[in-house]
């Protein structure tokens, strides 16, 4: 059994409250960083090997130690909980559980940072945990760990939770800021980078929930104790949010040294799929990194066996690999229609869109459109090499990620499953009278009339 | 011996297309392509140097940067839009000489008529459309899109302005003018994605002094102005440059009066060799909606003389000199009598059936 460092407690009847939390051992962390030097908290944070676990996977440390420091221009921590890619629900989790764990880590992190004002962004739809956090920061600051002169420290700090209106594109950095700030969520083209300007064009770093829960832990024990956990540049742990086909979806918290293999079909985490069914396909870190057939998930193209971490999932690049991204892994059987999945990751991403940059804007309703059209029945194989042509034209070449996070599940798709959308194109009766299992819509598809 | 402290280079020297030249540190690549001119200055459809913040946004403008500087020579892995990147000493830049460029740049120009009617022969904008232009040199032949494109009613904004939104290609550049140049901003984008839209406030109408602008930005045919359009077409005008003493402080004076015989058929701001308005002592020359459409008099303005005209540009293909009118000669042809109108074009439509 692999360690827990953030849900180690999740079990404990009444953590959410900070009487419990603090008895089992809470804010120790701020109480051992006030003592500490900014700058030695971000030696600690890069002694630990800590990477964002919003999805890129950047070391946290480095990331901190670019924050701009001007004389006299307060500095920003904004903590993005925004948590809108599909599969990934992880910080809910924390977030609703173990509220305190989030706030702890923000006063250790605003404190390293020199932020008297820090940020909680968090999702519309999250309304409820809107109310816990606030409890939360009551609770903490009523004990003195916020606001004026925090322990007799002489640091001053407050948290403010912002909600979001409901959007994907709210949760990349820069259009999270400008609905921060009150602005319509589109990203900001870069440079200046946030840790230069960022919130209030101040130097601003935004750091996922799990991230900055992680500081916790690494003040606790030390960044070189944590760095033991785990293997390679994966330290740590990692939480996981599992779903799909399998028989115990929910959220792991694993320390990176296990395979797929084990993390899929072991007990202690997903437990199989269920009905004996065989294992299709996986997309193991997110709606937007590529999607792998079960062969290339299991063992990597040089055939060792494919492990959970960031360096193992990435192997062989987007050939034969794909991502750690955020953790959202996502779990199909031998009955899922890879064709359909595609065209609910499209739709998504279409929907998503800001809307700026022409590639994405067009690019990502044009595949829709396809997909529905091969997914209906009525493709043809030029359909098929089309996707490829547009998702090709859209990578690489937007604003933001969101382009690439929309070309990325098209493109690992025809990468590994051209057949089935050959399939598709070459048996339409057929195709149509597939049962989807997993696969439904809150409403209809309208296939388009040109079609 | 004390070590020599280098002082930065007063100018960076960048090659673009293999052509070297040097600019001021802060200038973007598209600026320096543009001090070079010709092909080697990438297409633009959203930056416009008056309208600060403007670009990053349409990704005409992609290039490759082969070298990233002198110090730094390793190349950038993505291609990066030449309008929102500044020059490094020692950059080495591909536009036209990059096939990655040339590819990319045609996947824009696809996406860019996605959902954009070439209803060139009925749009306003034609002969002065820097879609169509971009279209003829980075486009296809034929599109791959077979599915319906959207479409809006046209909506009027305001006494002066007709909003077209299906033409509209978001650039943002109108929405910079409403808030850099006017007061009382009604406008903007509303919704997201290819649903995403320019409109006003709740049935607002935008009637700013310095509103007129907008069409001059707008870099397709989605802003037209009431008072011209389809009175005629501009290759059938001559451009004349005038001035006037105008008595709001904001606005330059120095317009272009688009003539038809005698009269003045429209009034825009002046433009340079790259569709932007003209600057004057390092000012944009942008006018005032007095100038723009109550002065249609040539007795309101003092003429200075025609406007420079790229004799490529279609706008320099019907120059008539003189200011004659034309000979009507259709009765005539038809035995004396008067045409019979069969369809009228502008308001029937086969591409874009809501007009
Ligand atoms: C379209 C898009 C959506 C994103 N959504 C989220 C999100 O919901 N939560 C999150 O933490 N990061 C999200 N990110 C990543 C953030 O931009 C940013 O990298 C991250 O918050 C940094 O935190 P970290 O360094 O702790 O991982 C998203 C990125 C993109 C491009
Ligand atoms: S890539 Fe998409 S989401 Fe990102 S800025 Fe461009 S249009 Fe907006
Ligand atoms: S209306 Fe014209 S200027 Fe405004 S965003 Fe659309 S294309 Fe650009
Ligand atoms: S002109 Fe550079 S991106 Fe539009």
């Amino acid at each position: 059994m692999g360690r827990k460092l953030l849900l180690d407690k999740a079990n404990v009847p009444g953590i959410r409250s900070f009487e419990v939390y603090r008895r089992e051992g809470g804010y120790r962390s701020v109480e051992k960083a006030l003592k500490m030097s900014e700058a030695d908290i971000v030696e600690e944070v890069k002694k630990s090997g800590l990477r964002g676990r919003g999805g890129a996977g950047f070391p946290t440390g480095m990331k901190w130690s670019f924050i701009a420091k001007p004389e006299g221009v307060p500095r920003h921590l904004v903590v993005n909980a925004d948590e809108s890619e599909p599969g990934t629900f992880k910080d809910r989790y924390l977030m609703e559980f173990i509220p305190h764990i989030l706030i702890e880590g923000m006063i250790v992190s605003s404190f390293a940072l020199g932020s008297n004002v820090s940020y909680i962004y968090i999702r519309g739809e999250y309304a409820w945990i809107v109310d816990i956090l606030e409890e939360a920061i009551a609770e903490a600051k009523q004990h003195g760990f916020l606001g004026n002169n925090i322990l007799g420290s002489g640091f001053n700090c407050e948290i403010y939770v912002q909600r979001g209106a409901g959007a994907y594109i709210c949760g990349e950095e820069t259009a999270l800021i400008e609905s921060l700030e009150g602005k319509r969520g589109n990203p900001r083209i870069k440079p200046p980078f946030p840790a230069v300007k960022g919130v209030w064009e101040r130097p601003t770093v935004v750091n996922n929930v799990e991230t900055i829960a992680a500081v916790v832990p690494i003040i606790n024990e030390g960044g070189e104790e944590y760095a033991k956990i785990g293997v390679g540049k994966s330290t740590g742990t990692k939480l996981i949010s599992a779903c799909g086909n399998i028989n115990k979806p929910g959220i792991y918290e694993i320390d990176m040294t296990i395979s797929v293999e084990e993390f899929i079909y072991s007990d202690e985490y997903c437990g199989g799929i269920p009905n004996g069914k065989k294992l299709k396909a996986c997309i193991p870190g997110g709606s937007s990194v590529p999607i792998l057939p079960a062969n290339l998930l299991l063992t990597t193209a040089k055939g060792e066996k494919r492990m959970m971490n960031y360096e193992s999932l990435a192997d062989g690049g987007f050939a034969t690999g794909t991502m750690m991204g955020s953790g959202g892994f996502i779990v199909m059987d031998e009955d899922q229609c890879i064709v359909r999945h595609t065209l609910s990751l499209a739709r998504f991403y279409h929907h998503e869109s800001c809307g700026q940059c022409s590639p994405c804007r067009e690019g990502t309703g044009w595949m829709e459109k396809i997909l529905k059209k091969i997914e209906y029945g009525k493709g043809e194989i030029k359909d098929i090499d089309l996707l490829w042509d547009i998702q090709r034209k859209i990578e690489g070449n937007t604003i933001c990620p969101l382009g690439d996070a929309a070309a990325w599940p098209v493109a690992a798709a025809i990468r590994h499953f051209r057949d089935e959308f050959e399939w598709h194109v070459l048996n339409p009766e057929e195709s149509q009278k597939r049962n989807y299992g997993l696969a439904h819509y809150a409403d209809p598809i309208h296939v388009p009339s040109a079609v | 011996m004390a070590e020599e402290v280098k002082a930065p280079p007063a100018n960076f020297k960048v090659t673009i297309d293999n052509i070297t030249i040097e600019v001021a540190p802060g200038t973007t690549v598209l600026n320096a392509a543009r001090q070079i001119g010709g092909d080697v200055a990438p297409p633009a459809m959203c930056y416009y140097s008056k309208l600060q913040g403007s670009g990053g946004k349409c990704r005409t403008c992609l290039v490759e940067v082969a070298a990233g500087s002198t110090a730094d020579p390793r190349p950038m892995p993505k291609l990066v839009p030449s309008c929102r990147t500044n020059v490094m000493d020692g950059m080495v830049v591909k536009n036209i000489t990059s096939e990655r460029v040339i590819d990319a740049r045609n996947g824009v120009v696809e996406f860019l008529l996605l959902n954009h009617p070439l209803d060139c022969p009925i749009c306003d904008q034609a002969g002065e459309c820097h879609l169509q232009d971009l279209g003829y040199s980075h486009g296809k032949e034929g599109t791959r899109y077979e599915f319906e494109r959207r479409t809006f009613e046209k909506e009027d904004i305001g006494p002066y302005i007709q909003l077209h939104m299906t033409r509209c290609i978001l650039c943002y550049r109108c929405t910079y003018v409403a808030d850099q140049l006017t007061d009382k901003r009604v406008h903007g984008i509303l919704d997201r994605g290819d649903h995403a839209e320019i409109s006003t406030y709740i049935s607002k109408a935008i009637d700013n002094d310095f509103s007129g602008n907008m069409i001059d930005v707008c870099p397709v045919g989605a802003l037209t102005d009431k008072t011209f359009r389809f009175k005629n077409r501009v290759w059938f005008t001559k451009p004349i440059d005038a001035h006037r003493d105008c008595d709001n402080p904001k606005c330059c004076g120095k317009a272009t009066l688009w003539l038809r015989g005698d009269d003045v058929y429209r009034v825009t701001t002046r433009k340079d060799e790259w569709g932007e308005v003209q600057s004057y002592d390092g000012k944009p020359g942008w006018i005032c909606n007095t100038c723009r459409f109550d002065k249609k008099k040539t007795s309101d303005w003092v003429i200075e003389g025609p406007t420079k005209i790229n004799r490529h540009s279609v706008i320099a293909q019907g120059h008539y000199e003189n200011g004659v009118i034309p000979k009507d000669t259709t009765k005539e042809v038809m035995g004396g009598r008067a045409p019979k109108l069969l369809m009228d074009i502008h308001s029937v439509s086969e591409v874009n059936p809501n007009k």
